[in-house]
């Protein structure tokens, strides 16, 4: 039964995939990586939640593959492997098999990454996603994730200029910049995804809200689908979403409402509505890791990959977006480069109608999900900040967006 | 053909009795049959040398110490859901419910590790895990066997049913238990204390559910066969009319039946959740309360013979994984040859329970043993 639903998966990513096949390759950072003639010596393994017809997996596998080509390093990848004591299993089993650096790119796979850890401490252990390497005090665990809250803003930016072509044209009245999201969990990477991709939106449609709904689940093309409809039956006239399946994209193309995408762009399967989209390109980070792993070097507990190390993609842009979009995301990307633009600016956001001034996020897990580090910083939210951890913890809920449904 | 329409060019007869080793010999030419067909379909799609396929499928299952014990721990999980869905079968009492009785089972245990686990001793800990476990995969198991009894529902319904509320019920407790917030998942329980965590039998990790399956199999077996129980579940299954007539309690046995299956799958939702992976999700069963129903029915319900089907599964679905690292294929490739290999296997019982004659032109047509190629 589980096979066949995966078989029909299959067949409708297939959509999916041709638009990622279709899209440029990304300028591929040199972030401390000197590679010379000297071979490394190395086997890299990596273990994947799903396979590549899922299309958040399928950005770590087109990483893992692109960084170990460059490196001249042998890769053994793993697919299907579930968020339980097969993940240990299969990091054991490639430790077996020889490989000194071991990766894995699901947030439930962490636990077990860490047990494989602290049993074979040559081995070098690298976690997509997690939260806890900076407090588990384990040399050879490490997490890592990007700064992708900017790749949603710039992405937001498109959003709000889309909105802005809409209202001029009369098509929609200034206070019905609605902005759907669909959300997978109220998980504070969703959080500051849809908060950051917000705030994008607003810095150049001022009138815009946001409307959020929650699946329960990363991957569920039907309540994904259903949520956008439902979102636009409430009167969002713009949608977009954080979880992986085509579900909301779809929708968007059915009813011809704008979208922008996560992980891939989606203007092959949805050509008339696809506006802009943004992801992680993991290649940057896997050529830094496996070369320190291979030459000794330590690497760090939380590595941040940002616009500048090439980790922050967002070069592609549909056919409908309004003009001089790319120009605005241009400028807004270099000013954010520079230092000179902060995505969670306190002046551009309140929470319960006051301007923030301190809070304590919750930084280092634990089951009573208890704040513990000051955050505000400078006059904006420190996001993935130095000495913190590379996970998202921005999970403020900001005037102007409404939140439908927060069961999950 | 120039038949005079008296004799078919091939006709059927249904057999007796087969001997054992004749109906072995049947099973085995399917297999290689399956392989030969399996190869050229490897060969042709991917271009890949079958052999390579099979050997690394090998290498998938039994490539190293690890990879062994883990085919085995597989086995023994899969083997005993088959087991607890078998004495249900027995009684022709379709108990599709194995999915969420599991569940329930390592619901209990999972609620136990989390909510006890630093207050009470890590023996006591376990010993309520192993109630809870037992109690509330019988509870599973009860709910249908109940309703069935009172108002003689469809019990193939009621237990598929019974699952999706499961599913729901750890889904709600997921979400109140995750950690981080938000998150959706438990993560590992007591990580640091190890509180509830079942004990590795001689320092081995895997050893525990290889245990419980052989106890569990014997068990089964002696059940079914040599008590007054598993005489009356096989007169129910018989024929429920006859078990009335001696006077056996249809109702009673029903209940007591399908409590017994809940609880052996409770048992391991136990395992799953305090020995092997000390997480709860709602996918921890991963469809093996589905298969095992597969497992049960290729082995005719019996229990020994259950050791070969789910060994056949798991070694399947290993090697599937093997392929997909080494030849970079999709696991659907390994599927696909499993069901080669499936419908092979089922596909040969029509040939052990009927015998093909083809037309010899004599009148009496020796009787053929096999025909590979129809």
């Amino acid at each position: 039964m589980k096979k066949i639903i995966s078989l029909l998966l299959a067949t409708a990513m297939t959509i999916g995939l041709c638009a990622c096949g279709g899209a440029a390759a990304p300028a591929a950072a040199d972030a401390g990586a000197d590679q010379g003639s000297d071979k490394l010596n190395i086997k890299a393994g990596f273990i994947c939640l799903h396979d590549e017809n899922s299309t958040y997996d399928l950005n770590f596998i087109t990483g893992a593959k692109a960084a170990c080509e460059k490196l001249g390093v042998e890769a053994v990848i793993k697919t299907n492997i579930p968020e339980g004591q097969e993940c240990y299993d299969a990091a054991c089993e490639l430790v077996d098999q020889g490989c000194g650096y071991v990766f894995a790119d699901s947030f439930g796979h962490e636990d077990y990454m860490i047990e494989a850890a602290k049993e074979y401490p040559d081995v070098q252990f690298c976690h997509a996603t997690g939260t806890k390497a900076h407090t588990e005090n384990l040399p050879n665990f490490h997490n890592a994730f990007a700064s992708i809250y900017e790749g949603r803003y710039l992405s937001g930016i498109a959003a709000g200029m889309k909105l802005n072509e809409m209202i001029e044209s009369g098509k929609i009245t200034a206070d019905q910049a609605k902005i759907g999201y669909v959300g997978a969990f109220t998980y504070a990477e969703v959080i500051s995804g849809y908060t950051s991709y917000f705030l994008g939106a607003r810095s150049v449609c001022p009138t815009a809200t946001m409307e959020v709904t929650f699946t329960g689940s990363w991957y569920d093309e039907t309540a994904e689908k259903e949520g956008a409809t439902k979102l636009m039956s409430d009167g969002c006239v713009y949608i977009s979403q954080h979880a992986d399946s085509m579900g909301a994209p779809t929708a968007c193309e059915n009813a011809g409402v704008p979208n922008s995408s996560y992980n891939g762009p989606t203007d092959s399967a949805c050509p008339e509505t696809f506006i802009s989209y943004c992801k992680i390109n993991w290649e940057p980070y896997f050529e830094d890791s496996i070369t320190k792993a291979a030459k000794g070097e330590a690497i760090p507990a939380d590595y941040v990959g940002t616009l500048e190390t090439g980790s922050v993609v967002i070069d592609h842009f549909g056919k409908n977006v309004a003009p001089g979009t790319e120009e605005a995301v241009e400028a807004a990307k270099a000013d954010l480069i520079a230092g000179k633009l902060h995505v969670f600016d306190t002046k551009t956001f309140t929470v319960e109608g006051k301007e923030l001034t301190s809070y304590m996020a919750d930084v280092d897990t634990d089951p009573n999900y208890e704040g513990d580090h000051e955050v505000i910083k400078d006059g904006y939210f420190n996001e993935s900040g130095d000495g913190l951890r590379s996970a998202p913890y921005f999970d403020l809920q900001i005037d102007g967006i409404t939140l439908l449904d927060t069961a999950f | 053909m120039n038949s005079k329409g008296k004799e078919p060019f091939i006709h059927l007869t249904k057999r007796g009795a087969i001997p054992p080793v004749k109906a072995m010999m049947i099973r085995l030419f399917a297999v290689v049959i399956a392989l030969i067909v399996c190869a050229f379909i490897t060969g042709l799609t991917t271009g890949i040398n079958p052999m390579e396929v099979y050997s690394s499928i090998i290498a998938g299952a039994f490539g190293s110490a690890r990879k062994a014990w883990i085919t085995f721990q597989d086995v023994s999980i899969l083997l005993v859901i088959s087991l607890a869905l078998t004495i249900a079968f027995r009684m022709k009492f379709w108990n599709i419910g194995g999915e969420g009785q599991v569940l329930m089972g390592g619901l209990g245990a999972a609620a136990c590790m989390i909510c006890l686990g630093d207050k009470l001793p890590n023996a006591v800990v376990i010993v309520l895990m192993l109630i809870s476990s037992l109690v509330l995969g019988g509870l599973w198991g009860f709910i249908p066997a109940l309703c069935k009894s009172l108002w003689n529902t469809n019990e193939t319904l009621s237990t598929l049913m019974m699952n999706y509320i499961a599913t729901q019920l750890v889904l709600f407790y997921t979400i109140k238990w995750e950690v981080p917030k938000g998150s959706g998942k438990i993560g590992i329980i007591n990580q640091d204390s190890h509180a509830g965590w079942l004990p590795q039998l001689f320092g081995s990790k895997y050893l525990l559910p290889i245990i419980v399956a052989v106890i569990v199999t014997v068990f089964v077996y002696v059940y079914i066969k040599y008590t007054k129980h598993g005489y009356e579940i096989r007169v129910v299954g018989e024929s429920p009319k006859t078990s009335v007539y001696v006077g056996i309690n249809l109702k009673k046995v029903f209940i007591r039946t399908m409590i017994l299956s809940g609880a052996l799958c409770g048992l391991v939702g136990l395992l799953l959740v305090g020995g092997i992976n000390h997480t709860l999700t709602s996918t921890i069963s991963d469809g093996r309360g589905f298969t095992a129903v597969l497992v049960s029915w290729m082995a005719q319900f019996n229990p020994f013979a259950m050791i070969a089907t789910s060994f056949v599964i798991v070694f399947m679905d290993r090697g599937a994984g093997e392929i997909a690292t080494r030849f970079d294929l999709n696991q659907s490739f390994g599927d696909i040859l499993t069901g080669i290999i499936l419908f092979f296997i089922i596909g040969c019982e029509f040939f052990i329970n009927y015998e093909v004659h083809f037309r010899t032109g004599h009148k009496n047509a020796a009787g053929r043993k096999e025909a590979g190629s129809c």
